[in-house]
Parts: structure tokens; C-alpha cells; sequence
């Protein structure tokens, strides 16, 4: 990397030369190669964010500058039946939905783990639910639960004449809770399912063998073997899936709109019902805002609650 | 009998006990195993089976469940599609959605690159710091940041505009991307690139000539999990499009093609149907890499 180049004598290959060790002085480099992914997430993220919390401390409304409210925001939200009921409902959506997700994609990514014929292109198809759009899936589960032509209620009805008249799915609020919970359980399984199989796959088989030479049941080869290796990534897949869970928009937004009679309102529907839709920017970043100490209590709790003990490599317990 | 100390031998496997004799152990795999694997698939392919035949399906018979088996059609029709493609703006839809998921992705892909390259190979001080930002940025779910966004969008001017969609869906693009490719930049091995420093290339020339072909794998993860994200987004897209014809296909389906109080059932799950093909051509053709790079980043 000598200046062997002094004695050229074009210019340009001077000005080239310059540039050449501009991008190879290290400082430089490393500034140049960070500044767009760093400005992006500055700009688009880190800005927004700020914006939002200070907007929720503001009257602002669209096409009018706000000022200053102090907590009048989330004082009026705490007296609002409508934002406790979407509280509530986010908890028992995130709640049940992550229970359901987890214990059925546990049980598929252990179906998975089996050797037999068309097993990659099975685990291909699996994945399926969760590479289509959700908003066009939410569309075929709100044409599956119409309260007509349901083809739920046609199985129960006609075919197995278990029923005598068509489920309500969407109608009135507790089964139109439940109608998007197994939407969203639907469509979260394959995530949680290949993830997990992930991990399985990481467990060394010598284990089990070991277990088994022990005279281990199945139960306690899954209970004391299969279970504490899976920890680290149970923990971190279901902190993801606590976050994406509660913050979840599109299905409800797409099968009920928050109805009937804003029963089925998530925090971040009716964020946008009040911010985007009524225009007033404060109330909607208020509600946007007071998610984020549930997400951090849920994911410190996902996280250190299940990854506290490192069972793996016989590391101490801590 | 091997199939009990078999590599991946998991619980269910694991219950066929070596002394159980044959037949014993193949019911007990059809029924511990091949049985809910069935209802497993069913269950999560039904809807899709359904979306496909009701787009197929006359209205007669998609109102009619008494004269028409529900689960089979007896005179299919491409009236919904026709209807989709020549009455609608879903061609133009698709185009949009199209270019902003490569817009979006390629911009994503780039920024990316660059940064897990200064972040993994140009080692400097603080930058598992930078790396950690990066993570917890992915953290961040948009549904927190969608309102203050419109109000960034609408400053610089770009309300109503794809281009507000390719610059906002980095910001969840980047973090993923960044990580991912974090991963496939410590597999390759440093003394690669260490062989070309003393050969006197140029950093930007090992990034080009050497450690951006053996990452290959890597970007093509990247970047059909990111066509994918940008195609499926929603809630930005919502609030940051309000004319009919920038819509991308997810929300004009939902805003522009339900209406009134009667559904076109057939149309919406056309339309439906069509916009799912595209991701689901582009996830079938690349599925290898898409699992590996699913998997990799949770293991990360």
C-alpha cells in the first residue's frame, strides 16, 4: 500500500487515488458504512418514538399544532371504560393466544421432529399461514366465520347436526373475542412450531440415550431432558411473541373493526380509531404509549422469568 | 427399532420402546404421530383451500349450501377474477405493492450490509453497542410508532406517497436484516480477508470481491424475508395512504373492495387469493433459505 502512484502525472487518477484512501482510512469507513442503516432508525425510529411520547403529553389534533397537557391525556384514558376494556381485552388476547400458540406449536415442532417421507416439504407447507399476508387470511376467517354461510356452522349443523342453529361467531362479544384468538393462534402456530423445531434439533440425541440406558419414561426424557434445553429458546421466541401479540392490529382491524360495540378493541385499534381515524393525534399516541410498560413488564417477565437458569452446559445456576 | 436411537428421536418417536414388536409400534406411530400431523395440516391449510374455491365458485352457489356440496364446486367460474382485474384497480395494486416491497428491500438490503460489515469485521470500539441498538430496534413494534409517523410522513411532505413506505419499512427491515447477516459475516472465516489485506486490496475490495460472494446465502435470506415483510405490512400502509390508487393490495382489499352491507365474498377472496400468490411463488422457489434464515435469527 506504498504511494507508488506519486509520479503519474493525470489528475484524475490523483483525485482517484485520494478517494481510494479516503475509503480505506478505517474511522471514515466505519462511519460511512453505518451512516444509512444508523439514519434510517434515527429518522424513521428513534425520532417517532420520542415524538410520540412527547405528543401524548399534547392536545394535538391533525392539521392543528397541540400544546403542552401535562397527563390531562392519560388522566382521561384511566377514566375511559373503552380504554380499560381494550387493556383488558389485549391481556386476555395475548394471554390466551400465546398459551395456545405455544402449547400447539411445541406439539408440532415434537411432530416435526420425526423422520418420515415429505418431511421437508411438509415443514414447507406448515410455514404457510405465516408467509401470507395477514390481513388476506383475517379476510378468508371473517368469510369462514360469516353468520350465514358459515362453513363452521355448516359442519356442525348439517353435516354432523351436532347444532341446531348457525355459532354467532362475530356477533356478540365473547365469541367474537374468541373467534379472533383462534385467528391469531392459527396463524402463529407455524412461527412458534419451526422455531422450536430449531431448537430441538440443537439437543443432542446422546441424551436420550443416556436417559433411556437410566430407564428414563418418555414423559421424564421430555419433562427433565428436552424441556430445560429448550428454555433459552422458548424465552426468546416467546418474548417475540408477546410483543407481536399484544401489539396486533391487522387481525382485528381486518375481521371486526374493534365490534361489536367495541368489545374486541385492541390497544393499538383503538389507538388508531382515536389518532388516525378521528384525527386526534395526542389521545391516539396517549393510548399508543401506555402499551409500552405492559410490553416491557412482559418481556422482562418472558425473558428472565424462563432464561434465568442457564440449564445449558452445566452452567451455575444464578 | 434403530428408529428409537435414531438422531432426531423425539418423545413421541422415543414411546415406541425398543421390544414393542412391529406392528404394535406402526399403529402407535399412525396414531401418536401421522394423526394429528393430519388434523395439524388440515387445520392450517383449510382456510387457504377455501379462499382458493370461493374465488372460483358462482355466487348461486356460494349462497346456496343446500343444493351445493359447500366443500366442492360444480361450475367453476372466473368471473371473480375478471371482475378483480378489469372492473378494479387491483393491477395497480399489485404493481405498487410490488415496487415498494423491491424498493423497500433493496434499500433495506444495502443499509444492512454495510452496517453488520462495519459492525462484524470492522471491529471498533463500542460496536457490540451499535449491534445491541440495532436488536432492540427490532424490539419496537409499529403499532406504537404509527401515529407519530404520520406526523413525521406529512413533515417531509411525503403523505399519500409509496416513497413514505420504502423509507419507513427499514426501520423494521434493517434490524432483522443487520442480524442475519451479523450471523452469515462470522461464519466466514477472517483469515480470507486478511490474506487480501496483505495481497494490499482495499477494505471496499474485500467487502466486494470476498466477503460479499461467500455471503450470498445470507442476502438471499435477507432479502425474500424482507420482500415478504414489505408485501405483508399493514398498519403504515393504512395510515399513510389515503387515495385509492397508491394503495398497496393488503389494504385496498379491505378498504376499497368492502363495501356496502352485501359482501362479494367471491371478489374479496379473488383478490385475496391473488395478492397471497406472489410471496407464496417467491417463498416456494427460495423455502431452503427462508427456514434457515427463520431459524438462525431466533438462534441468534
Amino acid at each position: 500500500m506504498s504511494v507508488t502512484t506519486l509520479s503519474s502525472p493525470v489528475l484524475a487518477q490523483r483525485q482517484a487515488n485520494w478517494l481510494v484512501r479516503l475509503f480505506d482510512y478505517k474511522p471514515f469507513l466505519i462511519v460511512m458504512c453505518l451512516a444509512p442503516a444508523i439514519g434510517l432508525l434515527a429518522v424513521f425510529l428513534t425520532y417517532p418514538l420520542g415524538l410520540g411520547i412527547w405528543l401524548a403529553f399534547t392536545d394535538t389534533t391533525i392539521g392543528q399544532k397541540g400544546i403542552f397537557v401535562g397527563l390531562d391525556n392519560f388522566q382521561y384514558l384511566l377514566s375511559d371504560p373503552l380504554w380499560w376494556n381494550a387493556v383488558f381485552y389485549s391481556v386476555v388476547y395475548t394471554g390466551i393466544a400465546t398459551f395456545g400458540k405455544f402449547a400447539l406449536g411445541f406439539w408440532l415442532a415434537l411432530l416435526l421432529n420425526n423422520h418420515f417421507p415429505f418431511k421437508s416439504l411438509l415443514r414447507a407447507i406448515i410455514l404457510l399461514p405465516w408467509i401470507v399476508p395477514t390481513v388476506l387470511s383475517a379476510l378468508a376467517f371473517w368469510w369462514i366465520y360469516d353468520p350465514q354461510f358459515s362453513i363452521i356452522s355448516y359442519l356442525l349443523v348439517d353435516v354432523l347436526h351436532w347444532r341446531t342453529s348457525n355459532i354467532d361467531f362475530l356477533g356478540s362479544p365473547w365469541p367474537a373475542r374468541f373467534s379472533l384468538i383462534a385467528a391469531n393462534i392459527w396463524r402463529g402456530i407455524p412461527f412458534v412450531a419451526i422455531s422450536l423445531l430449531a431448537g430441538l434439533q440443537t439437543i443432542s440425541p446422546s441424551l436420550y440415550e443416556a436417559a433411556m440406558l437410566d430407564g428414563a419414561s418418555a414423559w421424564q426424557r421430555f419433562r427433565y431432558i428436552t424441556f430445560p434445553m429448550m428454555m433459552p429458546i422458548l424465552a426468546i421466541v416467546m418474548t417475540f411473541s408477546i410483543i407481536f401479540t399484544f401489539t396486533d392490529f391487522q387481525l382485528v382491524y381486518a375481521i371486526t373493526r374493534g365490534g361489536p360495540g367495541n368489545s374486541t378493541h385492541l390497544l393499538a385499534t383503538l389507538a388508531f380509531q382515536r389518532g388516525i381515524a378521528g384525527g386526534e393525534l395526542g389521545e391516539g399516541a396517549a393510548i399508543a404509549v401506555s402499551m409500552i410498560p405492559f410490553l416491557v413488564f412482559a418481556t422482562l417477565f418472558s425473558y428472565f422469568g424462563l432464561a434465568r437458569r442457564k440449564w445449558q452446559q452445566g452452567e451455575a445456576n444464578d | 427399532m434403530t428408529d428409537a436411537v435414531a438422531p432426531a428421536s423425539s418423545v413421541a418417536d422415543a414411546k415406541a420402546a425398543p421390544e414393542t414388536m412391529a406392528w404394535d409400534s406402526g399403529l402407535r406411530r399412525l396414531m401418536m404421530i401421522y394423526l394429528p400431523l393430519g388434523c395439524f395440516v388440515l387445520i392450517l391449510l383449510f382456510p387457504f383451500y377455501w379462499m382458493a374455491i370461493t374465488s372460483f365458485k358462482p355466487n348461486a352457489e356460494l349462497m346456496n349450501y343446500k343444493e351445493h356440496n359447500p366443500f366442492w364446486i360444480s361450475s367453476p367460474t372466473l368471473a371473480h377474477v375478471k371482475h378483480l382485474l378489469f372492473d378494479t384497480a387491483y393491477p395497480r395494486w399489485l404493481w405498487t405493492t410490488m415496487m415498494v416491497a423491491i424498493g423497500a428491500t433493496t434499500l433495506s438490503l444495502v443499509a444492512s450490509t454495510l452496517a453488520a460489515y462495519a459492525i462484524e469485521r470492522l471491529r471498533f470500539r463500542g460496536s457490540p453497542y451499535v449491534g445491541l441498538g440495532i436488536y432492540l430496534a427490532y424490539l419496537v413494534p409499529p403499532s406504537i410508532l404509527f401515529i407519530p409517523l404520520a406526523t413525521v410522513v406529512v413533515q417531509f411532505g411525503l403523505f399519500d406517497s409509496p416513497l413514505a413506505l420504502i423509507l419507513v419499512y427499514p426501520t423494521f427491515l434493517v434490524p432483522f436484516c443487520t442480524w442475519l447477516l451479523i450471523g452469515y459475516f462470522k461464519s466466514i472465516p477472517y483469515e480470507l480477508e486478511e490474506c487480501a489485506l496483505v495481497d494490499g486490496a482495499t477494505r471496499l475490495q474485500i467487502l466486494r470481491r470476498i466477503t460479499l460472494p461467500l455471503a450470498v446465502p445470507g442476502l438471499i435470506s435477507a432479502g425474500i424475508f424482507s420482500f415478504t415483510l414489505s408485501w405483508n405490512e399493514f398498519i403504515y400502509a393504512l395510515a399513510f395512504i389515503q387515495s385509492g390508487a397508491n394503495k398497496t393490495v393488503p389494504v385496498a382489499i379491505l378498504t376499497e373492495l368492502v363495501t356496502g352491507d352485501v359482501y362479494q365474498w367471491g371478489a374479496l377472496m379473488a383478490g385475496s387469493l391473488l395478492g397471497s400468490l406472489p410471496v407464496a411463488i417467491f417463498y416456494s422457489l427460495f423455502v431452503d433459505y427462508y427456514v434457515s434464515s427463520l431459524t438462525g435469527a431466533v438462534k441468534e
